[in-house]
């Protein structure tokens, strides 16, 4: 009775503190401007079909696409044993799905195997960081809190396994011995191997298997409050991340509405514009950005798929888009503990362009979009790069010298060259 | 130029209205290497008997490059000037021989009330071999010859026209080979986002040079383009690798009407 108390009052806490930090993060999200993702509402639902839950853009890269799958599936599939562990909790019952008969040990026998395959992935991951050091793991952006939080998400899983496939062993273990409420149910084709392991006499076999229950259901407790802090919010945000995922043509550019109405007034003088709220061009901090743009910021989950494919960044320029959404998601999330200090109102005299991303870096994007299409979940660092061009050429008028000369020209002469309009048609007289 | 080229306010001093207009771009009027692009355009719409016309001193910039530099003020007065023109025509569908322009009046401008059916070059000369009307007869023979396709940006990646260039090559009978990053997957050439009309930020070499090694990698007697900017930047690298005697840098266009005797 004391244990489903404890029980009941850990899950009330877990999921209690989870759904508060879930909150803030979503505050946060909502400090964007709006913007409308709601049409298409059937497309929407078959990309994120495809995409998240299918997996599709991982496809391209086929080692870690395996492995990842693995982890994905199991995740997915072994919350089944977590329902089960659940129950148990709260009833003080033990495997109350044994009931399902030779099903329950076809379902506990595969997420067996799951909890193997994850853990071998996990091991494999953790390799290929840390040992083979992948290029696309390292880079300025992934020093410190970044790279130590891949490990720790790595080593989480790897020990939430063995929790799991302990606590199986001991309990096939006690099975055999008919041991108290121990009842003859599920199948153990992995952990019979680690029955050697443990040790023989019934109490300490039930000390292990509580042990690695409690273990097991506490981590994932604890491992669901560390989303919040971790680039592994990725494994929630995913999911509406696609949802929301930009439809239109790459290459096509949203077509500010603001600038419309003063463009219109300027060309013909009796056209009213609407009564709109005076802003800022483009984005100089995140409260400038669109909310999608800060929900791709969380859901970013740092693999550097991006960076890896980004022509200035793979030439040696400062570069990085992923360094772009990982700085969004810095300063949104100190802007979100400003307000939550000293309210919404406060300024701290920072910004997301030159204290986080420099103008070197969004001056070296080409706009070529090969980070948008390499990202596994749809995340556009390049609709971030352009509102920050926005805010330096229309609010600062702060540009690259020939940056400048180009606009002069177009401006002028109808050309990003110097040439005069009339001999715009002097190449049909040669040749 | 053996024929006449007809501008928009001809035909319409005639009461005539082409089939199509024919969007040149700033580089395709003024770029030197460009302007041969444009003139073998002209030679192919001329050759199967297409009424086309272009806006000649009428044209402006689509904005492209002010856009992708952040100045949108400066992009809309562009379009808004530039649909007034186009609607004025009375257009209905626009070929482009930069996927800039294609990329911009296909999608930006309809937002700003500018709708147009728009094609770049390379998918009507996929149409026109499908047709039959083009078959890279009667001039230069590629074939043989080792081609690779540089995928411009705004063209595949950001528009997903992959097929409509790799078609025109296909009918020369060439051996294709494909670059490791094609398609989808492709290299920018480093021209696209106005980088065209900047010094690239320092870094341990230029994007162009990466690409041009890559290409190299398969040994091509020709790098195929479809854009000016990636004409440009492919030539530049080719040339500061010392192959230019050995690598032709030609655009779709261009091999199109080489193979046909244009």
């Amino acid at each position: 009775m004391v244990a489903q108390i404890i029980f009941i009052l850990i899950t009330l806490a877990g999921v209690g503190l989870f759904s508060f930090n879930a909150r803030k993060v979503i505050r946060n999200i909502k400090i964007g401007r709006p913007a409308n993702r709601n049409d298409q509402p059937a497309k929407r639902f078959m990309t994120m079909l495809k995409v998240a839950f299918g997996q599709t853009k991982m496809a391209v890269r086929p080692i870690p696409f395996l492995l990842h799958l693995v982890v994905y599936l199991g995740f997915v599939i072994i919350n089944l044993e977590v329902l089960e562990i659940m129950i148990d909790g709260i009833f003080g019952t033990h495997r109350v799905f044994a009931g399902l008969g030779g099903f329950y040990d076809f379902l506990i026998g595969s997420f067996e195997f799951l909890a193997l395959g994850v853990w071998l992935a996990c091991a494999i991951f953790l390799i290929r960081r840390n040992v083979l050091k992948l290029k696309r793991f390292s880079g300025v952006e992934m020093k410190s809190w970044p790279k130590s939080d891949a490990n720790y998400i790595l080593i989480t899983e790897i020990l939430l396994m063995s929790a799991f496939l302990l606590m199986n062993a001991s309990d096939a273990k006690l099975q055999a011995l008919k041991e108290g409420h121990y009842i003859s149910a599920g199948a153990f084709p992995v952990s019979a191997y680690l029955q050697g392991l443990l040790p023989s006499s019934a109490a300490s076999l039930i000390m292990t298997e509580r042990v690695c229950w409690w273990f097991h259901i506490i981590g994932i407790f604890a491992f669901l409050n560390y989303l919040p802090y971790s680039k592994h919010f990725h494994i929630l945000f995913a999911f509406p991340n696609t949802y929301f995922s930009n439809l239109e043509p790459k290459g096509e550019f949203t077509n500010m509405a603001s600038v419309t109405n003063e463009v219109k007034a300027m060309l013909d003088p009796s056209f009213v514009p609407a009564e709109t709220a005076p802003g800022k061009f483009g984005a100089k901090d995140v409260n400038d950005l669109s909310w999608i743009n800060l929900m791709n910021a969380y859901t970013c989950t740092e693999c550097g798929r991006c960076t890896s494919v980004c022509p200035a960044n793979m030439t040696g320029k400062l570069l990085s888009p992923r360094k772009i959404m990982m700085d969004t998601r810095d300063r949104l999330e100190e802007v979100g503990k400003n307000i939550d200090k000293h309210g919404a109102d406060h300024q701290d005299g920072k910004s997301l362009l030159d204290d986080y991303i420099t103008r070197e870096e969004i001056w070296a994007c080409t706009s070529c979009n090969a980070c948008t299409e390499a990202c596994p979940i749809n995340i556009d660092p390049l609709a971030i790069i352009v509102d920050l061009r926005r805010y330096a050429v229309m609010e600062e008028s702060v540009a690259p010298g020939s940056i400048n000369a180009m606009l002069g020209n177009v401006e002028n002469n109808g050309a990003p060259w110097k040439y005069s309009p009339a001999d715009r048609l002097n190449w049909a007289e040669q040749g | 130029m053996e024929f006449k080229v007809p501008t928009m306010a001809e035909l319409m001093a005639m009461g005539e209205e082409p089939e199509i207009l024919f969007w040149v771009g700033c580089a395709g009027s003024y770029d030197e290497r460009a302007q041969k692009i444009t003139r073998d355009i002209c030679k192919i719409l001329h050759h199967v008997g297409i009424k086309y016309a272009v806006l000649g001193t009428e044209e402006s910039c689509t904005g492209d490059p002010a856009k992708r530099a952040g100045n949108e003020f400066l992009f809309q007065m562009q379009a808004m000037t530039n649909i007034e023109v186009l609607n004025g025509y009375n257009i209905k569908k626009i070929v482009t021989g930069c996927p800039h322009c294609f990329n911009t009046i296909k999608n930006e401008y309809p937002g700003l009330g500018g709708t147009y059916e728009v094609i770049h070059h390379t998918q009507l000369i996929q149409d026109l071999i499908n047709e039959g009307k083009l078959k890279a007869e009667g001039g230069e023979s590629f074939k043989g010859k080792k081609i690779t396709f540089h995928d411009p940006c705004y063209l595949g990646r950001g528009n997903g026209v992959y097929e409509a260039p790799r078609k025109a090559l296909e009918v020369l009978d060439a051996q294709l080979v494909e670059m490791k990053r094609c398609k989808s997957n492709g290299l920018c050439c480093g021209a696209g986002g106005a980088q065209m009309f900047k010094e690239p930020e320092k870094g341990a070499k230029d994007i162009n040079i990466e690409r041009i090694e890559e290409a190299l990698e398969t040994q091509p007697e020709v790098i195929a383009a479809g854009c000016p900017f990636c004409m440009t930047m492919l030539s530049d690298g080719v040339k500061l690798k010392d192959k230019d005697q050995e690598i032709k840098v030609l655009d779709i266009a261009e091999i199109t009407a080489r193979a046909n005797g244009l």
